[in-house]
């Protein structure tokens, strides 16, 4: 017995956080999934009706507006994060005396709850007494910086409070990525008289594929999961201008109490996320068998 | 291609140089800037008094400065109907993140020792199924879990906050000291194992003892995750159980009264510290887990 239970030990000692993974991770999943197919309202039913919370999604002009935001915060938040976090990689690669200071100075951001962070650019952005008056104040009357407050403009004030939380992270990203291309090839190539840009552009960048494949996986998984920021900043307004699918699920799940659209939209959240994060696993999980 | 322009071009090559290291250092420190002025605005602003706020310049400094702001912040504020300030908030992220943290660290450190170590069969689905769970939309098990936590009794409790941190936390800490052990060669175990030691001697004397720097990492990533969490916080607490980022956002999103961004900016200053100290102390090791997900080391 004591020999069994010996011998069985490491499995006994996996087997908790395994079932918890199992029943809150897959089971809740799969209790949200099947949820997303009735006609839930303020409490749930089990009575499958089939994708009628997806039709009643895809109708909503809310919902619509909650997606092309995602598109828009996606696409430039992602965007403008690699090119500014590749750009201060490779200027903070040029041998600078105080690289160490720098880059804790651009890092900083990424230890911040994002509420935090909302907060801070709530202020700042404020038409009232923020960047626009200071501006004004100093003799641009008519200069005007009112995003926050603008419906059409509000989604790019999030973009650029998220862009300045997280771009040093991704400028450590690459950092690191940079520091590990054989320095072996750099150098022959600077032997060889090869302009410095050149080598940037025809030997570093290619060889740094995966951490550009790791840092869109990151940014991208960051910009799904967007929720506090858009609380903190805009609370999803004017209106529903800056609503996000995180922002969607939350206010339909607990303040609007039609637990069928919250399950229905956050079955879509995390086929999203599904679809991006699977392949990189995959190929993740591949590899460190190989080892 | 250089044999040409060599020579002459040299001196004013040096020249260029120089010229080109200054613009770097300058184009830096214009960054350096740009991250750090939202920091600066809000420490001027918290020791403003709302009379300077409204006539002065936002990236001005201080002309007289006071402390009031932080005292309202942290013992008056108003988050809602109570008005207690962040100080009562500060101590309940306390309370859910130290237990949430050393057990979800423990666990996790086990997990690793038993899939990177004890490999038998089906540890490695194991893994995998662990680890995409960190990474799924929590939007996904919300209602569920709200559900849940109301059947167990804990709705709206700090234990109900520590368990739900702790419950998706296992994933990442899991992680992390898998990917640690995984480089300590298989050997040791089964010296060990020749010599009689049992599977939870071998990893109390061996492994915990070798594992300091990444129970650091585990550590710093848990505080800061639980720390910073804002949807469990605002979806499970209810008045009087609230993390203080949520109090934060009912303070900075409160309607009443005169809005005061001096109390603001302290308030969040104050629920920014400790993970801001905690990256200053050991940014190293907070950097490691940022980038343990991401980049295979």
């Amino acid at each position: 017995m004591a020999k069994w239970f010996e011998s069985h030990l490491p499995k006994i000692v996996l087997a908790p956080s395994f079932i918890a993974v199992l029943i809150f991770v897959y089971g809740f999943i799969g209790w949200t999934a099947w949820v997303s197919l009735t006609r839930s309202r303020l409490l749930p039913k089990y009575e499958i009706e089939g994708f009628i919370q997806y039709e009643r999604l895809f109708d909503s002009p809310r919902w619509d507006t909650a997606i092309t935001n995602l598109y828009i915060f996606g696409g430039l938040y992602i965007g403008i994060s690699m090119v500014l976090g590749l750009i201060l990689a490779i200027l903070l690669d040029q041998n600078i005396r105080t690289e160490g200071a720098i880059r804790t100075i651009y890092l900083y951001p990424m230890a911040l709850s994002m509420i935090v962070t909302g907060t801070a650019w709530k202020w700042i952005l404020n038409p009232g007494l923020g960047v626009q008056n200071m501006v004004q104040g100093w003799g641009f009357e008519n200069f005007t910086f009112d995003w926050l407050v603008n419906p059409d403009r509000a989604i790019y004030a999030i973009i650029l409070a998220a862009i300045w939380q997280s771009s040093g992270f991704v400028m450590a990203l690459f950092l690191a990525g940079l520091r590990s291309v054989d320095t072996e090839i750099i150098r022959a190539a600077q032997v060889d008289g090869i302009p410095t840009w050149r080598v940037y552009t025809a030997i570093i960048i290619p060889s740094m594929a995966p951490i550009f494949l790791s840092a869109f996986i990151v940014l991208a998984h960051l910009a799904i999961k967007s929720f506090d920021l858009v609380i903190a900043l805009t609370g999803g307004g004017p209106g529903y201008a800056t609503d996000l699918p995180a922002t969607y699920m939350y206010a339909m799940a607990f303040s609007r109490g039609d637990i069928g659209q919250a399950a229905s939209s956050a079955m879509i959240m995390m086929l999203v996320v599904f679809a991006i994060i699977v392949p990189y696993l995959y190929s993740e999980l591949r590899v460190t068998k190989h080892d | 291609m250089t044999d040409a322009t060599f020579s002459p071009a040299r001196r004013q090559s040096a020249l260029g140089k120089t010229a080109l290291r200054w613009g770097l250092y300058i184009i830096l420190a214009l960054f350096a800037v740009y991250y750090l002025l939202p920091l600066f605005v809000m420490v001027t602003t918290s020791l403003k008094s709302l009379e300077e706020i409204r006539t002065g310049d936002l990236v001005a400094l201080p002309r007289e400065i006071t402390f009031d702001a932080w005292r309202t912040a942290w013992s008056e504020a108003c988050t809602g109907i109570q008005c207690e300030g962040v100080r009562p908030y500060f101590w309940n992220s306390v309370l859910i993140a130290v237990p949430g943290v050393v057990i979800s660290t423990l666990l996790g450190a086990v997990n690793g020792y038993v899939i990177a170590q004890w490999r038998f069969k089906g540890a490695n689905i194991i893994f995998a199924l662990m680890l995409f769970g960190c990474f799924i939309p929590f939007q996904v098990v919300l209602l569920p879990m709200a559900r849940l936590l109301g059947m167990m009794g804990i709705a709206g409790t700090i234990p109900g906050l520590i368990f739900v941190h702790v419950i998706y936390g296992i994933g990442f800490t899991t992680l992390f000291f898998r990917n640690y052990y995984v480089t300590i060669p298989q050997e040791l175990v089964k010296a060990a194992k020749v010599d009689g030691a049992t599977f939870l001697r071998i990893f109390w004397s061996i492994f915990l003892p070798l594992s300091l720097p990444i129970i650091v990492v585990s550590i710093i990533w848990q505080f800061t995750q639980i720390w910073n969490d804002f949807l469990f916080g605002v979806s499970f607490s209810q008045a009087g159980t609230q993390p203080v980022t949520v109090a934060l956002n009912n303070i900075v999103n409160s309607t009443t009264g005169v809005k005061e961004y001096n109390v603001d900016m302290a308030a969040a200053i104050i629920a920014a510290l400790p993970t801001l100290l905690v990256y200053v102390v050991a940014g190293k090791y907070f950097i490691r887990g940022l980038t343990a997900g991401s980049v295979k080391g």
